[in-house]
């Protein structure tokens, strides 16, 4: 039985229609069927963030949506997010504050980072750690991201005031 | 892993929703936020027949104050139940338990009602709606029914929701004066699960607490009230000998499981601590 359903959204601006399983989800919607590889899957089950994405302008987990869920939104990925130049500074300062090493949480961390700072540029430390909560690093550790947050954060406090 | 195939549905009514329902019986799931259902079918611990997708059904995402209370939609998301400017004034308990429920990214698709339906046995949601008692509305194709909160869970992952039935809204009574709220729990990480969570929700009067709603989460296979505890406390004010005679009656209200998490001598630990910290803020502020 043929249960896939069309969809029709836009995925980093861009208007995309496709067939798809009903459960195939977000994550490898975009993985699979766009070839968008920077969303990355660890665990399949909410607990890691390196899934994250945008929807309608909503940080969300990429494995816990189905790309049907998706129909008729306005998704972005850090490829698109990272290509409007939206979130250069923080990867200026990840890089600057040694805040990656392999990379596999780093796109998730990133999307996160800025939806913590797009709600309070001049968030503190504790509210950096506990909006970080749900993204898993495996090896740089947290002080350094924390860090790297902080600075860009300082930045754009300082650029608005 | 991934989901086993299933079909997907996305009633536009409830009367749709209600039609899936019946034509699919227990092979149906209803999906509201799927941040407890997208992992289950992502590990194949559910495999439905069909997925119903109830996340556009209108009118069931607003949050408003009514005369009855504060009524909140059983699909508004949880980031906004946490970020609602009403939650502070008239339901201070939920605002205080927004930020413990999962992450930032599961809270914007997290629904309030279906944390609610979905009645973890370490959920705070749960434990916040039986402090307050909180009325569930449920529709089913009769009609709607209410159920108070402290009926509604029945047991783990159980709930008095019957096949055919949805939780549309929640109705939080008005917060009487002198009454005031604290909640607090205990996880090894943030965002964790709690070990031991407390809802708390007391009238205090001159310093002294008068009437005592305890209600706690994690420690048995539904949200506990601490009747024993409840009892010590009220209409006393809480010195450090009261504080010991409670400590020593929740452990008659309270027979914590044990799992990978916790042993039960911990989680009795925990919730003694627990007690002492949130009685000891309730009176304070
Ligand atoms: S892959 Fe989605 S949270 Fe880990
Ligand atoms: S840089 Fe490797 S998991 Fe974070």
């Amino acid at each position: 039985m043929d249960t896939s359903l069309e969809i029709s959204l836009t995925v980093n601006g861009v208007p995309v229609r496709r067939r798809v399983e009903p459960r195939l989800s977000l994550v490898d919607f975009l993985r699979y069927e766009l070839e968008l590889t920077g969303s990355h899957v660890g665990c399949e089950h909410g607990v890691c963030g390196a899934c994250t994405v945008r929807v309608d302008g909503e940080l969300v987990r990429g494995c816990l949506m189905l790309a049907v869920q998706a129909d008729g939104c306005r998704v972005e990925t850090i490829e698109g997010v990272a290509g409007t130049g939206e979130i250069f500074d923080l990867q200026q300062a990840f890089a600057e504050e040694n805040a990656l090493q392999c990379g596999a949480c780093t796109p998730g961390l990133l999307l996160t980072a800025q939806e913590i700072l797009r709600r309070n540029p001049r968030v503190d430390e504790a509210e950096i750690r506990r909006g970080l909560s749900g993204n898993y690093c495996r090896c740089t550790g947290y002080h350094a991201i924390v860090q790297a947050i902080r600075k860009a954060g300082a930045g754009r406090a300082g650029g608005t005031r | 892993m991934k989901p086993a195939p299933f079909v997907y549905h996305r009633p536009a009514t409830l009367e749709e929703a209600f039609d899936l329902l019946e034509r699919y019986g227990p092979e149906g799931r209803i999906l509201a936020g799927g941040q407890s259902l997208l992992p289950a079918l992502n590990m194949r611990l559910a495999t439905p027949a069909a997925v119903i997708d109830i996340n556009r059904l209108p009118g069931l995402g607003a949050i408003r104050l009514a005369p009855e209370g504060l009524v909140i939609g059983a699909l508004a998301r949880q980031d906004a139940v946490e970020r609602s400017p009403v939650m502070a004034q008239s339901a201070p308990l939920i605002a205080q338990a927004m930020p413990h429920v999962g992450h930032l990214a599961t809270r914007t698709r997290g629904t309030f009602g279906g944390s609610l339906a979905q009645a973890d046995p370490a959920a705070e949601l749960p434990a916040c709606v039986v402090a307050l008692q909180a009325t569930m509305r449920v529709a089913r194709r009769a009609g709607t029914q209410e159920i108070p909160a402290a009926q509604f869970f029945r047991g783990i992952y159980t709930t008095a929701l019957a096949p055919g039935e949805i939780l549309i809204e929640v109705a939080v009574p008005p917060i009487a004066p002198g009454w005031r709220s604290v909640f607090d729990e205990l996880a090894r990480r943030h965002g964790d699960y709690a070990l031991v969570g407390l809802a708390a929700h007391c009238r205090v009067s001159d310093g002294a607490v008068a009437d005592a709603r305890l209600v706690f989460t994690g420690v048995g296979l539904a949200p506990v009230r601490a009747s024993r505890t409840e009892a010590v406390v009220s209409g006393r004010r809480l010195d450090p000998g009261v504080l010991a005679e409670a400590g020593r009656a929740l452990e008659g209200d309270l027979d914590p499981p044990a799992d990978v998490h916790a042993s039960t001598a911990l989680r009795r630990h925990l919730a003694r601590a627990l007690l002492t910290r949130v009685l000891t803020r309730l009176v304070g502020n």
